[in-house]
């Protein structure tokens, strides 16, 4: 009975559970209830991806109102597959957070941190499933407001800042967004996606849609943070508490990407949006300029945070290649890589939350010599930076042989090498850091430093783990992700 | 273009001046405050593009009554509801950006971003 109302449920849970966390004053009984319902969540998110696998896609009409005229939620395997990575780091993120939390945030406010913790991995989750599309607005500026104020609960003075500067550019993309909602809307009189699409597929592209495609691409791409519009994210993960950094980083890009992904594949269709309008061509060229800028501009961070905010600038270049190549191949890689990215990246950030915790700093010159005092956090960032430069065996190999396989047969063979020589920038970054943990002399902080605490060890190692399981064990990742995609191209007529 | 049909654009004109306007005192702005009054011009020049959309040439308010004529025609109101919820998100923003202004102020004292970013490079 209850089976049926997942696609709901999924939401409203954690949407009910945050304002519920406030009255709870307990910090332990907040925790442990945003605990409980972030795994519960997680637990659906699965239960629905093994629905999908088994019996192919479902909808959900909320109210019982019917499509088009009610809200429909749908579950299908793009959706499915990109809520379960984001509902599961939410849960191991939040898993290893009281530590870290402990020592960043005034616990006076940790009744407030859970709440926006939940806020925000409701948004996330809203934005997949809603197949609504002023729906996706609604859910977009939930998660990112709720980003906002727990940016802002950094311990430095800069971290209300970066979050205001977020919300300007946020607020900014959020309000195209919105825009280009409202002339598809003015358009076609619906806002169900696939009423929709159908039709936008009689209207030859007008001039009104042109315009909506604009502002909706332009909105979305500040949100990716896709180069040159990227420059709120370095200073907002860079502040942000570490727990939210990478929480934040793992999931929030890759979202926005899928709703990128939703809107050019399945409202505007391909045809319309690379074939007529060469969106395609402006993807490329802006992800390979943003590769190459955010990767030489981490090798020259002395700020391990600020090194992986810019590394992830560099990811996004990557998904939106394969998202610009339009055929399966291409498509694939760009949505597991979503997924691998979402994992390394959130590693990462829990291994930088380690460092943060015992050493109390994150710059380079004050982790000199790590790895002598917390050998099992430095060598999961190594794990997490051989994942990330794509080591065969690692989860980014796949993704990056996939994108590099595709992009070779599509004849895009500059495309191919610049992509391979970008890779050489990641040896190189993660490289940087690795020879500071190993080899130099320990600073008289890093001397006295215990090892990280196991309740912190064990869910940063079930992600880096995680980096090599999907590396060699792809039918999970892969083989979703190919079937999201021949679904996302099969919709184009 | 004749002056009927500028005229009867009056709203889309209105809403693009606004939406320009804001968006350009976001941009040129570097006082905090005037920032968020930028976005929300910005935003609101929004709203009045869904309101202006939702009207139907000789439509009433969308209530059916006994005595209307049988083509008698409604405005829409779908609109003017999807951007009731927008102004409650535009709400919000606009309180959670003063929020974060009250804290910027607390520790540099200032709201000028040009002198926090001195401020920040000094420190």
């Amino acid at each position: 009975m209850i089976e049926q109302h997942l696609p709901v449920l999924i939401v409203v849970v954690p949407l009910i559970a945050a304002p519920l966390c406030v009255f709870l004053f307990n910090r332990t009984l907040v925790y442990l209830f945003a605990l409980a319902t972030c795994w519960a969540t997680f637990g659906m998110s699965l239960f629905l991806l093994a629905k999908v696998l088994e019996s192919g896609p479902f909808s959900y009409e909320l109210g019982n109102w019917p499509v088009p005229y009610g809200i429909e939620y749908v579950v299908d395997y793009f959706s499915a597959f990109v809520m379960s990575f984001v509902s599961g780091i939410g849960a191991v993120v939040l898993t290893y957070a009281p530590k870290s939390l402990n020592d960043e945030i005034d616990p006076s406010r940790h009744y407030l941190v859970h709440p926006m913790y939940l806020l925000c991995l409701t948004g996330m989750l809203g934005i997949c499933i809603t197949g609504d599309l002023f729906n996706v607005f609604v859910f977009l500026e939930i998660s990112s407001l709720s980003s906002y104020a727990l940016i802002s609960l950094g311990r430095s003075r800069r971290a209300p800042l970066a979050a205001f500067q977020y919300l300007v550019m946020g607020t900014i993309g959020a309000t195209f967004l919105l825009i280009g909602i409202g002339l598809l809307y003015q358009l076609t009189g619906t806002l169900n996606m696939v009423d929709m699409a159908q039709q936008l597929a009689d209207d030859h592209g007008s001039r009104t849609m042109l315009v909506a495609f604009a502002f909706v691409t332009v909105g979305l791409c500040i949100k990716m943070a896709v180069f040159p519009l990227h420059t709120w994210l370095p200073n907002a993960y860079t502040y942000a508490p570490s727990v939210v950094t990478a929480f934040i980083a793992a999931t929030a890009t890759k979202v926005s990407v899928y709703a990128f992904v939703r809107i050019v594949y399945d409202i505007f269709t391909p045809q319309f949006a690379f074939d007529v309008h060469g969106l395609d061509l402006f993807l490329t060229v802006f992800s390979l300029i943003g590769i190459f800028v955010a990767s030489a501009a981490a090798i020259y961070q002395g700020n391990l945070k600020r090194l992986l905010a810019y590394s992830s600038i560099a990811q996004v270049g990557y998904m939106l290649l394969g998202v610009s190549m339009n055929n399966q191949d291409g498509l694939t890689g760009g949505i597991v890589h979503m997924f691998n990215h979402a994992i390394i990246k959130g590693g990462l950030f829990l291994v930088v939350g380690c460092f943060a915790l015992r050493l109390h700093s994150v710059r380079l010159e004050d982790l000199r010599g790590a790895a002598k005092t917390m050998p099992l956090t430095a060598f999961a960032w190594v794990l997490g930076g051989l994942g990330l430069i794509g080591v065969p065996l690692t989860a980014g190999f796949i993704s990056k042989w996939l994108l590099l396989t595709a992009a070779l047969d599509n004849g895009f063979y500059l495309v191919a090498g610049l992509m391979l020589i970008s890779s050489l920038l990641a040896v190189v970054y993660v490289w940087r850091v690795v020879e500071i943990l190993y080899f130099s002399e320990p600073a008289d902080a890093v001397e006295s430093a215990r090892e990280a605490p196991w309740s912190m060890l064990i869910p940063t190692y079930l992600l880096i783990v995680g980096i090599l399981v999907f590396g060699i064990w792809t039918s999970y990742s892969v083989g979703v992700a190919s079937q999201a995609a021949s679904a996302l191209l099969g919709g184009a007529p | 273009m004749d002056i009927n049909s500028l005229a009867g654009l009056f709203n889309y004109w209105i809403v693009i001046v606004l939406m320009m306007t804001g968006f350009y005192i976001v941009i040129a702005r570097g006082n905090l405050i005037k920032t968020v009054i930028g976005l929300n011009i910005f935003q609101i020049s929004v709203f009045l593009l869904y309101i202006t959309m939702g009207r139907v040439d000789q439509g009433t308010a969308p209530i059916i009554q006994e005595a209307a004529q049988a083509d008698q025609a409604y405005s829409n109101p779908l609109s003017s509801v999807l951007i009731l919820t927008a102004i409650v998100v535009g709400v919000a923003t606009t309180a959670l950006a003063l929020a974060l202004i009250v804290r910027i102020r607390e520790d540099y004292g200032s709201i000028e971003e040009d002198e926090i970013l001195i401020l920040d490079r000094e420190s």
